[in-house]
C-alpha cells in the first residue's frame, strides 16, 4: 500500500454475523475507493466466501477463536486480509469444483469464486496456527 | 429473515417463489427444507422461481445443487425460472447453468415439465 491508503481493522467473532459485517466493511471501503456496482458485487462475495471460510472451516464457530481482517485501499487497490485461528488445511491441493467428478459437489467452491472475483488471491499459513488469505482487486482490473 | 418462501401449485408442477437471499445460515437453509418437504410429499414436478433472489452464495449454489440431486434421484424434476443476472453468471462461472434447465417464463417452464 502506498499513500493515501485508508485501512479498517477489526477483530471479529466466529459467527456468521461476522461475515455480514466483514461484507459490509469491505463493500463501504471498495464504495469510497470508487469500484462500480459490479466490481462491489464480486469484492462483496468475494469477502463472504473468505469469512465463512474463516468462521466455519478455520475457526469451527469457536467462540475462543477470533478473525482478523484488515480492508485497506488506495488509489490504485483494494486488498483485504482475512486471518483464521484454525488448524489450517492443505491449500495447494483443493479439488477442482468444475472437474466433471466435483461439479454436483454441494460444496467446495468458495475459494475458487474468490479467484474468480478478484484479480490477486494468496493463502499462507500462519504460524502458530491459522490461514491467513489475501484479496486484491485493481480499480482498473487486471 | 433473509429469504421469503411461498408454495404454490400450478397443475401438479409445484412452484416456490424465492424472494432474499440464499445465504449460508438462514437462507439456504430455509431452501433446503423447502424443497426436502416437497419430496417427502412425492411432488415430482419443482420448479424454483428465484426472480426475487438478490444475492446467492456458495452455498446457495450448494443448496441448489444438492436439492437437484435428491428431487432427480427421487425420479422427479427440478428447473429454474427467472434467474437475474447475478445468479446466472454464478452459475455459468460454476459451470452449473446447463446442468440445470433454466426458463425465462413461467407458462413455458410449466409446459416443459414431463
Amino acid at each position: 500500500m502506498r499513500d493515501n491508503e485508508h485501512r479498517v481493522t477489526q477483530t471479529l467473532d466466529s459467527r456468521l454475523e461476522s461475515v455480514d459485517s466483514a461484507e459490509q466493511i469491505a463493500v463501504g471501503a471498495a464504495q469510497r475507493a470508487g469500484f462500480e456496482d459490479d466490481d462491489l458485487m464480486k469484492i462483496g462475495m468475494a469477502v463472504r466466501e473468505g469469512m465463512v471460510n474463516a468462521v466455519v472451516h478455520g475457526n469451527r464457530y469457536n467462540d475462543k477463536k477470533k478473525v482478523r481482517l484488515s480492508v485497506a485501499h488506495d488509489a490504485e487497490h483494494l486488498q483485504v486480509t482475512i486471518a483464521d485461528e484454525g488448524d489450517g488445511f492443505d491449500f495447494e491441493h483443493l479439488p477442482d469444483p468444475l472437474a466433471p467428478e466435483n461439479l454436483m459437489a454441494t460444496s467446495g467452491r468458495g475459494i475458487f469464486l474468490i479467484r474468480s472475483f478478484m484479480d490477486e488471491f494468496r493463502m499462507r499459513h500462519l504460524d502458530p496456527a491459522g490461514t491467513e488469505v489475501t484479496l486484491v482487486k485493481y480499480l482498473v482490473s487486471k | 429473515m433473509s429469504v421469503k418462501l411461498n408454495t404454490r401449485q400450478v397443475g401438479d408442477v409445484s412452484v416456490v417463489d424465492v424472494a432474499g437471499r440464499i445465504t449460508l445460515g438462514e437462507g439456504s437453509s430455509a431452501m433446503r427444507d423447502a424443497m426436502r418437504e416437497l419430496v417427502s410429499k412425492n411432488q415430482k414436478k419443482i420448479l424454483l422461481n428465484l426472480g426475487e433472489v438478490s444475492y446467492i452464495d456458495s452455498s446457495g449454489i450448494g443448496e441448489l445443487v444438492s436439492g437437484f440431486t435428491t428431487v432427480t434421484n427421487s425420479g422427479g424434476q427440478l428447473k429454474l425460472l427467472n434467474l437475474n443476472k447475478r445468479v446466472k453468471d454464478l452459475l455459468q462461472i460454476t459451470k452449473l447453468y446447463t446442468v440445470f434447465d433454466v426458463h425465462e417464463d413461467e407458462a413455458s417452464a410449466i409446459r416443459s415439465f414431463a
